[in-house]
């Protein structure tokens, strides 16, 4: 195979496994072998197959986790994927979802999305008027004289890196990929 | 079988031993037997404002630490003989009382009296936690302040994580005028935030701190708003229906006249 030319560019190329699973060592011996031996770069590689762990946690990631309670002043609701909130958040509450956080009832304390890094979440309730809003690592404080508003929903503006309010009904202009099923598919 | 009642706040200030000693003194009022539990180990306040100070020998760290019986340490009150007050002592601290000792007070005076009121001290640390111990149904006492309804919500969140039935609310210290004007919370603000369920309103009176300073508990003297507050919240707690309180200064002939006149 040394008929390949020293200076051509490598050519890249995709590994189809099939139905088997190789582990990331073996994926990086893989990519390894193909390096060194010949001109070739692997791309990606696809399996048809991953683990239970990989898919459970996928899974929690992607789910919505709906509760039912009022989280009063010095409580924490830490969730992983998205949170459904049935009740209030109260003044000195706290919730924190690593992705979107909708809230049937009124956001009166503090509302974390996009805990781990993820800027696209956003924060939807039924009758906004938050102490802060965070997404991902940006922080929002409410207007020190607001009196709140219905079905209102904060996310990232991408062009100012800052957080802006909008109508719920609005999001699906500047958000159409919220949609469990359509965001699954994307990080496939 | 008695039920004992714990009535907490979180915020200092907001009237729990006046309220403690006001429904003790109505529900005494209604022929109740009733023991009242001063907990707050080392600032005693209740038997002062029961009028009781001088009649202390034993306190609850007495019966704790099995120095003597809990009967010797109840001192019966001057103008009731259901009505009974367990001191808090005053030389040691919240420490000297543990959740266990509570427990076992409690279900041993249950056995002698309809009702105990727990009197809770302020803050959410041992003495807190001491309290609300041996109690089957807690009262959250807030004013229309912001702060307080926060430190309530707080007690509230920390009360629901107890083996204890959901708590009820009362509202003290309502000054119409400026619940009217917008100055301060209204009640169904405090309700939205705090979603437990009403027991009582009682409207800021003078005439309580003057009792106080007496004392004599207000619910004693049968003609103010706040006792007849104090006195419906007990009748709620014995099951009746009573309506809420109408805070509004009644309007006579005579006011409307002078109203029409602009004279006030």
């Amino acid at each position: 195979m040394n008929y390949i030319a020293e200076n051509e560019q490598p050519i890249r190329i995709r590994v189809e496994l099939g139905n088997r699973y190789i582990s990331t060592q073996q994926e990086e011996k893989l990519k390894e072998m193909f390096a060194n031996q010949q001109n070739f770069i692997v791309d990606h590689i696809i399996s048809n197959v991953i683990l239970k762990q990989t898919a459970l946690d996928w899974k929690d990631d992607t789910a919505i986790k709906l509760y039912n309670k009022i989280i009063r002043s010095g409580q924490v609701l830490n969730v992983i994927g998205d949170l459904l909130l049935i009740g209030d958040v109260n003044p000195g509450g706290k919730v924190v979802a690593t992705g979107n956080i909708y809230i049937l009832g009124h956001l009166r304390g503090v509302a974390h999305a996009g805990s781990d890094g993820n800027k696209s979440s956003v924060i939807a309730a039924s009758y906004m008027s938050p102490t802060q809003l965070r997404i991902s690592d940006i922080i929002s404080r409410s207007p020190d004289e607001n009196a709140g508003g219905m079905m209102e929903c904060g996310f990232i503006d991408p062009s100012s890196d800052q957080i802006i309010m909008d109508r719920i009904s609005h999001l699906a202009r500047t958000r159409s990929d919220l949609s469990v099923f359509e965001r699954r598919i994307i990080n496939g | 079988m008695g039920e004992a009642i714990v009535i907490t706040s979180g915020k200092g200030g907001v009237g729990k031993t006046t309220t403690t000693a006001n429904l003790g003194t109505s529900l005494a009022l209604l022929e109740k037997k009733v023991c009242l539990i001063d907990t707050d180990i080392g600032l005693r306040n209740l038997d002062v404002v029961l009028g009781l100070e001088n009649r202390i020998i034993y306190d609850i760290i007495d019966v704790v630490e099995e120095r003597c019986k809990a009967s010797q340490a109840m001192i019966k009150d001057k103008r009731f003989d259901c009505l009974y007050l367990l001191p808090a002592a005053q030389t040691n601290d919240k420490s000297a009382l543990t959740p266990e000792g509570m427990i076992e007070i409690i279900s041993e005076l249950k056995s002698d009296f309809d009702y105990i009121l727990i009197d809770c001290p302020a803050g959410i640390e041992q003495g807190f936690k001491n309290a609300v111990a041996g109690a089957d149904k807690a009262l959250v006492v807030t004013t229309p302040e912001k702060s307080s309804v926060r430190d309530a919500d707080r007690i509230i969140g920390l009360l629901e994580q107890e083996d204890i039935e959901p708590p009820n609310l009362i509202i003290n210290r309502i000054r119409n005028h400026m619940m009217k004007s917008g100055d301060m919370l209204d009640i169904d603000e405090i309700m939205q935030i705090l979603s437990i369920d009403l027991i009582g309103i009682v409207a800021d009176d003078d005439e309580v701190i003057k009792a106080t300073n007496h004392g004599e508990p207000i619910a004693f003297q049968p003609n103010t708003k706040a006792s007849i507050a104090y006195r419906n919240i007990a009748r709620r707690i014995l099951g009746e229906s009573v309506p809420l309180q109408n805070l509004d200064q009644k309007v006579t002939f005579i006011d409307k006249l002078k109203k029409v006149f602009g004279k006030n």
